[in-house]
C-alpha cells in the first residue's frame, strides 16, 4: 500500500509499504477514505519530537471502511464505515476505566522510553513516535487498529466524510479544551491559536454558553474564520495589537474567566521573547517555546483557569509561576480523551448545532502529502486543514 | 505447604529457609552474635568512627608529642605522627563526604589500621620504647580494627554481598486480588508473559521444573518448591539444591483501597552463574534484570487486563522490543 512515511525533518515521503495484517484478536483493519494532517503533525514534521524513526507512518486523523476484524471485535463488522479515534486505548484499565483514554495504561508498549522524559507514560498514539508506541499511522491506504472493540466509531450513512472525520481527534481536542475552562453564563474566554484545534475551541466554547469569546493569532484568515464560522465575538492579531492591553480593554481590566493554549510547543511572538525562546531551543536548552502559555497565564483573570491543549514535549523557560500562583488560577491539560467524547459530540453534528466540516481549506490525494506538510508548515495559501484522499 | 502471617514481616523472611535467611538482617533474632550488621545501623557506626577519626587525627597534629609519649615512645617522630594524624582526619572526613553508603571509605580506614599496625610492631621491636606501653596502644588499634572491618563488610554486603541481587518491582493491576493469585499460581502461565522463561512445568506438589534462558542463547534450569502460599495474597518460592541460579522470590496481591485494582509487587533474590561478572555480561547483553522485572510485570498486566500483549509496528514482539523497527507493517504473516 501507498503511505506518508517520515524520513527526517522536513522530509516526508509517499512510499510503497507492506499491508496491515491482524497482530492480536481485539484489532481491525481499515480501509482509509479520509485522513488529514493534523497541526501535531508539524511537530514531527519540524523535528521537535524525539524517537521517530525513518519508515515511520503518519497520520492519526482517519477514518474508512472495515475490511478486517479480530476474533474479539464483536461490535464491527466488516463493510462498517468507522472514524477511530487518535489516542489507542484498551478500555479495561483503571484511566480507561474513569475514561481517561489518552492516559491507558496498556496501549503504549514503549512505555519505558515517555518513562524516562515524562515519568509516567500516556497512551500510545498513531503514527505519533516511539516514545508514544512506535504505532504506524493513519496517512496510508489501510491501517491496523488495535482495540478496535473500544475505539472506532460507527459513521452514520447519511454523513459526508468531512463531517465525520474531525471526531477523530480536532474537534473532540477543541471540544475538551472549552469543556475543561468550566464555562458558565456570562463567562469570557480567549483562545490563543486559531488553527483547526482552536477553531473547535472556539465553537465548543459557544456550544457550552461562553458569551464572549476573543480570538488570538497573527495569520488574518484565521481570524476571519474564527469570527465568520466558529463564533469568535472578538479577534486580536498580536502582530498589530498587544495582548494583555487588549484583552485588559475588551474585559474592563480583570481579563478573561478562561484561556486556552491551543498554540503548544512552537509558538511565535513579535520582539525579544520569540527570539529568546527560539535560541534556546536551538542550544537544546529548553524543549518548548511557551510565548502563548506564559501569555495564558498573565493574561487570565484572578482566579480563573487556564486550559492547556496545544502540545508540549519536554521543558519549557520562565514559567511564570508568581503570577500562577499568587492569583489562585488553575491549570488543566491533556491529550483528549476522544473516545469519551465522540458520541455526544456525533449528535451534535446530527443535529445541525455544528458542521466540522468548516475548517477544512485543501482537499489532496494522498501522494501530494508532503507538499501539503510543506504548505500547512509555511501556513501558504491560507491553509487551515488538509484533508487527504488515499 | 505452610500459611504464614505476612503482615508483620517482610514476605521472603518467612518464607526463606534457614540458609538464605542467615544472611539476612533479623528483625529480632535469637541468633544475635552472628548476626551482620543492618544498613541503618552499619551507617551509624560509620559515622562514630568518623568522627573518632577527626577527634584522633586532630590530636595527632596538633599534640604529636603527648601522642608519642602515650604509646610508649620518647615524644620523638612528631614528623610521622603529623603525618598519621592527616591521615586519620582525611579519613574521618572521607566517611562523612561519602553520604549514607560510605563503603570504600570504611574500608581506607581498614587500611589504614593496617598501616597503624605495621607501625607499632616496628616500634615494639625497637630498644628505645616502652613495652608496656606499645603493647596498650596495640591491643586499642586492634579493637578499631576489628570494628572497622564489621562495619565495612556491614556496608558491603547488600551491593555485592553474599546473599546475591535483589530486586522488588510492583505493577497495578485493575482486577481482584483472587483474580491475580489465580492466575500467576498456574505457574504454566509464566512463559506468556516472562519472555525468559521457556517452561515450568509442575513436578510435584509445589514442586516445579524451570528452564529459562540466559544471556548469549544459553539456558539454565532449576526445581523449585513453593515455600509460602496464602490464596489471594502471598505465593513465595524458592529453588532446591543443585540449581543453574540460586533464586528465591515472593509475589503479593496488596487490594487498594477504594476498590481500585490490585499492587502486584515482586521480590527476588537470585545468584547469577558468574557472580558479578555474569550479571556484568548479562548487562551488556541489554538484559538489565531489574528491566526484565519491569516488562514481565506489565505484560502480566495487559494479559490480565486486556486478554492480549499489546503489539505496535515499532514493537511487534510488544513490551521490552529494545530494537526499535520503523513504525509501519512488517508484512506478511503476523510477527
Amino acid at each position: 500500500m501507498k503511505a506518508t512515511c517520515w524520513h527526517g525533518k522536513h522530509d516526508m515521503r509517499v512510499d510503497s509499504v507492506p499491508d496491515p495484517v491482524i497482530l492480536n484478536q481485539r484489532d481491525a483493519i481499515v480501509r482509509i477514505t479520509s485522513t488529514a494532517i493534523c497541526g501535531s503533525d508539524l511537530h514531527l514534521y519540524n523535528g521537535f519530537i524525539p524517537t521517530m524513526k525513518k519508515g515511520d507512518i503518519m497520520g492519526h486523523e482517519f477514518m474508512g471502511e472495515v475490511v478486517d476484524v479480530g476474533r474479539e471485535v464483536k461490535n464491527l463488522k466488516v463493510g462498517d464505515r468507522v472514524v477511530v479515534p487518535f489516542p489507542i486505548a484498551c478500555g479495561k484499565c483503571g484511566a480507561c476505566e474513569a475514561q481517561a483514554y489518552s492516559l491507558c495504561e496498556n496501549s503504549n508498549p514503549n512505555a519505558w522510553m515517555a518513562e524516562k522524559l515524562l515519568g509516567h507514560s500516556p497512551a500510545g498514539i498513531f503514527g505519533y513516535s516511539h516514545m508514544l508506541g512506535g504505532f504506524a499511522g493513519g496517512q496510508a491506504e489501510y491501517a491496523r487498529v488495535p482495540f478496535a472493540d473500544v475505539g472506532p466509531l460507527k459513521v452514520p450513512g447519511g454523513m459526508n466524510d468531512e463531517q465525520a472525520l474531525f471526531l477523530s481527534d480536532v474537534f473532540p481536542t477543541g471540544y475538551m479544551a472549552a469543556e475543561m475552562c468550566d464555562i458558565t453564563p456570562g463567562d469570557t474566554i480567549a483562545v490563543w491559536g486559531c488553527g483547526p484545534v482552536g477553531q473547535f475551541a472556539i465553537a465548543s466554547a459557544r456550544l457550552l454558553g461562553a458569551e464572549r469569546i476573543i480570538a488570538i493569532d497573527r495569520v488574518p484568515e484565521r481570524l476571519a474564520l474564527a469570527a465568520n464560522k466558529a463564533g469568535a465575538t472578538d479577534t486580536i492579531n498580536y502582530e498589530d495589537q498587544d495582548v494583555l492591553d487588549t484583552l485588559n480593554e475588551l474585559t474592563g481590566g480583570v481579563g478573561p474567566d478562561a484561556c486556552i493554549d491551543a498554540v503548544g510547543t512552537e509558538a511565535h511572538a513579535p520582539g525579544i521573547m520569540y527570539a529568546y525562546d527560539r535560541f534556546k531551543q536551538a542550544l537544546m536548552l529548553e524543549s518548548d517555546r511557551p510565548l502563548a502559555l506564559r501569555q495564558a497565564i498573565l493574561a487570565c483573570r484572578n482566579g480563573g483557569t487556564v486550559s492547556v491543549i496545544g502540545v508540549y514535549g519536554g521543558f519549557i523557560d520562565k514559567f511564570p509561576i508568581g503570577s500562577f500562583m499568587n492569583r489562585s488560577l488553575t491549570m488543566k491539560t491533556g491529550q483528549c480523551h476522544v473516545q469519551r467524547y465522540m458520541k455526544p459530540l456525533l449528535a451534535r453534528i446530527e443535529n445541525g448545532e455544528i458542521d466540522p466540516g468548516f475548517v477544512v481549506t485543501h482537499r489532496m490525494r494522498l501522494d501530494d502529502a508532503p507538499d501539503g506538510y510543506a504548505m500547512f508548515a509555511k501556513k501558504q495559501d491560507d491553509c487551515v486543514k488538509v484533508v487527504l484522499t488515499p | 505447604m505452610q500459611e504464614t502471617d505476612y503482615r508483620s514481616r517482610w514476605p521472603q523472611e518467612d518464607a526463606a529457609p534457614e540458609v538464605m535467611r542467615r544472611t539476612r538482617p533479623a528483625a529480632h533474632g535469637s541468633h544475635r552474635e552472628s548476626r551482620p550488621l543492618g544498613e541503618a545501623s552499619a551507617e551509624r557506626l560509620a559515622h562514630a568512627l568518623a568522627w573518632f577519626s577527626v577527634s584522633l587525627g586532630l590530636a595527632e597534629m596538633l599534640a604529636p608529642r603527648l601522642i608519642s609519649r602515650l604509646v610508649g615512645g620518647d615524644g620523638k617522630y612528631t614528623n610521622l605522627i603529623r603525618l598519621y594524624g592527616l591521615r586519620e582526619l582525611a579519613s574521618g572526613l572521607m566517611i562523612f563526604g561519602q553520604g549514607t553508603r560510605p563503603a570504600a571509605a570504611v574500608w581506607a580506614r581498614v587500611a589504614g589500621d593496617a598501616v597503624d599496625i605495621a607501625t607499632l610492631a616496628a616500634a615494639g621491636a625497637s630498644p628505645r620504647m616502652n613495652k608496656g606501653g606499645v603493647a596498650v596502644a596495640a591491643a586499642g588499634v586492634l579493637g578499631v580494627t576489628a570494628l572497622d572491618l564489621y562495619c565495612a563488610r556491614g556496608l558491603t554486603r547488600d551491593r555485592r554481598g553474599e546473599e546475591g541481587i535483589r530486586m522488588t518491582r510492583s505493577v497495578v493491576v485493575n482486577r481482584p486480588p483472587h483474580e491475580l493469585y489465580a492466575f500467576w499460581r498456574e505457574f504454566e502461565n509464566f512463559p506468556r508473559f516472562m519472555y525468559h522463561v521457556n517452561s515450568v512445568r509442575n513436578t510435584g506438589p509445589g514442586v516445579s521444573h524451570w528452564v529459562v534462558d540466559g544471556p548469549a542463547g544459553t539456558t539454565v534450569e532449576w526445581d523449585a518448591r513453593i515455600t509460602a502460599d496464602t490464596p489471594n495474597e502471598l505465593i513465595a518460592w524458592q529453588s532446591l539444591e543443585g540449581a543453574d541460579v540460586e533464586n528465591r522470590g515472593s509475589v503479593r496481591f496488596e487490594p487498594r483501597p477504594g476498590n481500585r485494582g490490585t499492587i502486584v509487587r515482586v521480590d527476588v533474590v537470585y545468584r547469577p552463574p558468574g557472580g558479578r561478572a555474569g550479571r556484568l555480561a548479562a548487562m551488556l547483553f541489554n538484559e538489565s534484570p531489574e528491566q526484565q522485572i519491569y516488562d514481565d510485570l506489565h505484560r502480566f498486566k495487559q494479559i490480565v487486563e486486556t486478554g492480549e500483549i499489546v503489539r505496535s509496528d515499532g514493537s511487534p514482539y510488544g513490551i521490552g522490543d529494545v530494537k526499535q523497527h520503523p513504525g509501519q507493517p512488517a508484512g506478511g504473516q503476523p510477527r
